[in-house]
């Protein structure tokens, strides 16, 4: 098993954001968690990224521990997050980072972007918060892609991307491999689901419906 | 520790392209330069000149500018990023919290303490432009003294920075800081203790607690102090205890301090959430 949240909980201000939720991700499962805002969402994965110490339950990413053992966790996950932040470093700077960081090659990288239709080698002096926001979300595609991590957490990936951009992101999405494992937060369904094969629903801190489709 | 490295090289590449780097290195720098050229070396004013009136005109002003600039800075570090989402874009990486946090605490070390040491040297060129002796033993006291503060308001910043989760309470909160800090220095601490009849012992204690006024009482301590100087509060512990002891003290409570509250933050970091 790839994930094994068992029964968590967890209060914000005394309100249950996550409320007794179980869920298991195997090797290979396409998901896409939707659901409206406030549902959880967003606090689940960042549980499961180990940003959060849940009140109760337990949390295992290839069994181990998000919060006590987070290197080896973040090794194998990849994560997008809705909006491209604010960083300050210039893309030679970051990629460093990512690529000492994470042990990865910075050709795959700048391979990664190419696809993507994203030039580095032109952008390399320039801040990352200086990028428009395709350029900002291609290169967070890249950097997710370019690290072949067991599992891939999208939270609303597409969100800054044109139609075309899309459909090359989903393009590369198809080639991945099939014992590598996505977890999508999205509220387009429609777009992505020829790459899922299993729809979880949030609702008020639970998951309220899990199926395969 | 080559990832802590990282972390710290990518502080101090993102603090040189920051508009508040350029005005901290621009008013300490510009400082020694206006005292330079307004002539403050020519003159005698209680019983100091030269390049030791100089510096210590630098440090004085220094004492009450540079811990506001630290903290109000330095606060931002780890409050800002966990505001606008960077923090958890960059620990979404395998990265420890030890090296992504002390890596950011050696950056931030660095690109507040090299500009005010640059400055100090700036004036030992003048120093030496305009000939003279070179006070080397208030050099060194003065390099030791601004190690010392830089590290103790940087502990203070980042201990704050981890706890509070907005960067406007984190602001706040640093210049409350900086107030009482000031307002314990000598003249408020008398103020205090003739209103409302303290105990001297107790007045003695919040002195030598404050690390603004053991920086303060430090700096002075290498000239002849004079009651009038340092005020009746540093008179007396210097006079108690005496200057190789109060130099000693000078230096290292602070660092010690600035390391408790740089570990407590870190305490704060590991154990609280990161979001």
């Amino acid at each position: 098993m790839l994930v094994e949240v068992k029964n968590i909980y967890k209060k914000f201000f005394g309100e249950n954001i996550l409320d007794d939720v179980s869920l298991d991700i195997k090797k290979g499962d396409k998901i896409v968690m939707m659901g409206p805002n406030g549902a959880g969402k967003t606090t689940l994965v960042r549980a499961i990224l180990g940003f959060y110490h849940i009140d109760k339950g337990s949390i295992k990413v290839s069994g181990y521990d998000p919060v006590k053992q987070r290197v080896k966790v973040l090794k194998n996950i990849s994560f997008i997050p809705q909006l491209p932040p604010p960083i300050k470093l210039s893309l030679k700077e970051m990629i460093s980072f990512i690529v000492k960081s994470s042990n990865i090659s910075e050709e795959l990288i700048f391979q990664e972007a190419y696809k993507m239709d994203l030039d580095l080698n032109y952008n390399l002096k320039k801040q990352f918060f200086k990028l428009s926001g395709g350029m900002k979300q291609k290169l967070l595609i890249a950097i997710a892609l370019s690290k072949k991590s067991s599992l891939l957490i999208f939270d609303e990936p597409t969100a800054n991307l044109d139609p075309k951009s899309r459909d090359h992101f989903y393009d590369l999405l198809q080639g991945l491999d099939k014992q590598c494992s996505t977890l999508f937060i999205t509220h387009r369904l429609d777009e992505i689901k020829n790459l899922v094969n299993r729809q979880i629903y949030m609702e008020l801190g639970k998951i309220v419906e899990d199926e395969q489709i | 520790m080559k990832k802590l490295f990282l972390v710290a090289y990518l502080d101090v590449r993102e603090s040189l392209r920051s508009k508040w780097f350029y005005v901290y290195t621009v008013v300490f720098g510009g400082l020694m330069a206006l005292f330079f050229i307004t002539g403050i070396s020519n003159s005698v004013i209680m019983g100091f000149t030269g390049l030791s009136r100089m510096l210590l005109i630098f440090i004085q002003v220094t004492i009450i500018i540079l811990p506001i600039f630290i903290l109000i800075t330095t606060v931002k570090s780890i409050s800002g990023d966990r505001e606008s989402n960077v923090l958890e874009y960059m620990l979404s990486f395998p990265i420890s919290l030890r090296n992504y946090y002390w890596g950011k605490i050696l950056g931030r070390f660095l690109t507040v303490f090299v500009p005010v040491i640059l400055a100090l040297l700036l004036g030992v060129i003048f120093g030496l432009i305009k000939g003279g002796n070179l006070p080397w033993n208030i050099i060194l006291l003065y390099s030791a003294l601004l190690f010392s503060v830089c590290l103790i308001f940087l502990g203070i910043a980042f201990f704050i920075s981890t706890l509070v989760k907005s960067t406007d309470i984190a602001v706040g909160i640093s210049f409350v800081v900086w107030i009482a800090l000031l307002a314990f220095i000598d003249i408020g601490l008398i103020g205090l203790m003739l209103q409302h009849r303290i105990n001297d012992e107790l007045i003695i204690g919040i002195a030598m607690l404050n690390p603004i006024e053991v920086f303060r009482i430090g700096a002075i301590s290498l000239f002849d102090p004079q009651l009038s100087v340092i005020g009746p509060v540093a008179y007396y512990i210097l006079d108690s205890v005496g200057t190789k002891l109060l130099i000693l003290y000078s230096i290292f409570y602070p660092i010690v301090l600035g390391l408790i509250f740089a570990l407590l933050g870190y305490v704060a970091f590991k154990k609280k959430d990161l979001l």
